[in-house]
């Protein structure tokens, strides 16, 4: 016999109402016909018709889908590699600093990294005169420095749990390392790296603050666009635009759950008809 | 930053079992795409991060100075000066802001944890299915844009928001000597501020909390009901002491970026007492003087050392006792 834990059920529908409140709210106003962000004047959807005709907006999207792209791509290589030397390589030299340096990203206040990065940037500038200014350059530099880390997490997580007799086992079979890592290993971790890609990915496009310090005149990227109009107040057309965002982010992000999750199923399943069809 | 790094876990690495390479295709083949495995990665490191902040460290005990570049050190040893740091200690303005900072950081940290800890108790007593979705919308929002989460809430604590408007008549029913005139000014307040962080960082909060309680020997709080133990006593001698490791980690994730926090107070707080990292923007975008904001960020991490180094000793605990 156990008491139905009414306490905590309570707690967890008003947690998750002041999860989703807010942003029901911000979809709902988003179809207000009326040009005052708060006051309802009928169902209209003429703001997100603005939207598409705000070049501003636009240039920024894509300026800001370009740095995000390129930076989690090169973030979740480099995530994976180092991923791999944590979770593999136990001994080398200077492990503690690299383990460090890895999860130090994580915890270092934003404010910090960006002044670290423009004034490293300006730096370089004046001694071998690259980067040419601030812009797209600096922006992805300093988005795939923050976002490596995150990816290092997750794919150095996933090889923890891994299952290393199948490696061994292709070893024995006489597979070079090489091969090894490309015909077992990665496809095997490979749900996390695309889902350390996907972080990457979102943190680019949401990040503020470290783009503010390391962006350069003319590269308005969307959420450094977004900052400067919320500052001014709420406004329809924000509402619009942070829907769509929202939406889009958040069934990316859904869809891609439900399909990992559903070939990670599938794969444990051919795992245990494997075992079964060998006794 | 070497030092809060976990230990690592063993002296005797594992090698190569293989013999030594010999020729350059055997090394090719053996050792040199795991050496390029960690050079890369620890090369990208130490020049876009280490590097960095040699370079803040290096301009903080630098002088201001009019021109390109806006900072000169002296000629002699021994190079630097001081005089930022005790220009810190003097001003009200950085203190003042490291102070604000600090008190809405630990505020934030306490309200998320009263509100993380039953929401992530709940969701490690859910069953199967329920607790996968429960999971799932505790993550969505932190994947969904911050700024934007952040936005949501200005909507609604805005004067003349359904929000505002109803909490106003809730409170002027049944507590009419609280309310003065239509609405609650909630907006650029420190309240708000608050509220932004904790809405902001909870999953940081809740992720942890969970991984925690989920582990726990439930068997513990069913020996401690047979012999007689109230529900309340068991979440006081058994689930709370046990779930420590997570409380620290959830904390120090709130705690840590919210002390540094800049978009939450620009958009919601007041603009009459900044938080640190707001001052520390001011000072290299408005006053453009480097060595003081060098200074500045210098001084956060090192006010933010002692709780960083807490978090990575749970973690390096907790690391060993799963790895056993």
């Amino acid at each position: 016999m156990r008491r139905r834990p009414y306490f905590l059920i309570f707690v967890l529908i008003l947690g998750y109402a002041f999860f989703y409140v807010p942003i029901a709210s911000m979809i709902f106003y988003s179809f207000n016909k009326s040009r005052l962000a708060t006051v309802w004047g009928g169902f209209s959807t003429e703001w997100y018709g603005k939207l598409l005709t705000n070049q501003q907006v636009l240039d920024a999207a894509w300026l800001s889908l370009r740095i995000a792209f390129l930076s989690a791509t090169i973030a979740t290589i480099l995530g994976t590699m180092a991923g791999m030397a944590l979770a593999r390589f136990s001994r080398f030299r200077g492990r503690v600093l690299f383990s460090g340096l890895v999860s130090a990203p994580l915890v270092m206040p934003e404010v910090i990294t960006g002044i670290s990065l423009v004034l490293f940037f300006i730096g370089l500038e004046f001694l071998i005169g690259w980067p040419n200014g601030r812009g797209f350059t600096t922006i992805t530099l300093a988005h795939i420095t923050f976002s490596l880390s995150y990816v290092t997490v997750v794919v150095q997580s996933r090889l923890a749990s891994m299952d290393r007799s199948v490696e061994e086992a292709a070893m024995d079979l006489g597979s070079k390392p090489l091969r090894v890592l490309f015909d077992v290993t990665l496809p095997i971790i490979s749900p996390a790296i695309i889902a350390g890609w996907l972080l990457a990915f979102t943190l680019s496009l949401d990040d503020v603050v470290i783009t503010a310090f390391t962006n350069g005149p003319g590269t308005t990227t969307l959420p450094l666009y977004i900052f400067s109009k919320v500052r001014l107040g709420v406004t329809p057309d924000m509402n619009a635009l942070a829907t769509i965002i929202v939406l889009l982010v958040g069934t990316g992000v859904a869809l891609a759950g439900f399909l990992m999750y559903r070939a990670e199923k599938k794969r444990e399943r051919d795992v245990q008809m494997a075992i079964a069809a060998n006794k | 930053m070497a030092a809060l790094a976990p230990a690592p876990t063993s002296a005797q690495g594992e090698e190569s079992h293989l013999p030594k390479a010999h020729t350059f295709r055997a090394w090719l083949d053996r050792e040199a795409w795991r050496q390029a495995i960690i050079a890369i990665p620890y090369l990208w490191l130490l020049f876009f991060f280490i590097a960095p902040f040699l370079i803040v460290l290096a301009i903080s005990i630098g002088t201001a100075q009019v021109g390109i570049p806006p900072v000169i050190w002296k000629d002699s040893f021994p190079f630097g000066t001081f005089d930022n740091y005790a220009f810190l200690t003097q001003d009200d303005i950085y203190w003042q802001g490291y102070l604000n900072s600090l008190k809405v950081a630990v505020i934030a940290t306490f309200f998320a944890l009263l509100i993380g800890y039953p929401m992530a108790l709940g969701i490690a007593r859910a069953s199967g299915t329920w607790r996968n979705v429960l999971l799932l919308l505790v993550i969505l929002p932190f994947w969904t844009s911050f700024l934007l989460r952040v936005y949501a809430w200005i909507g609604l604590l805005g004067n003349n928001s359904w929000f505002n408007k109803g909490l106003t008549w809730i409170l002027a029913t049944f507590f009419p000597f609280w309310v003065e005139g239509d609405h609650i000014q909630m907006m650029n307040t420190n309240f708000a501020v608050v509220l932004g962080i904790v809405y902001s960082y909870l999953p940081f909060m809740i992720l942890p909390l969970y991984a925690t309680l989920e582990k726990l020997d439930r068997t513990l709080d069913e020996a401690a009901m047979d012999l007689g133990s109230r529900p309340w006593q068991v979440f006081k001698d058994i689930t709370l002491p046990l779930s420590v490791p997570g409380i620290v980690a959830g904390a120090m994730l709130v705690f840590i970026p919210a002390t540094g926090e800049y978009v939450i107070p620009s958009l919601m707080g007041r603009g009459d007492s900044p938080m640190i990292g707001r001052v520390l923007a001011d000072e290299f975008f408005q006053n453009r003087d480097w060595p003081v904001a060098s200074s500045v960020a210098v001084a956060l991490l090192a006010i933010l050392v002692i709780p960083i180094m807490i978090y990575n000793f749970f973690q390096a605990r907790d690391a060993r006792a799963g790895a056993k």
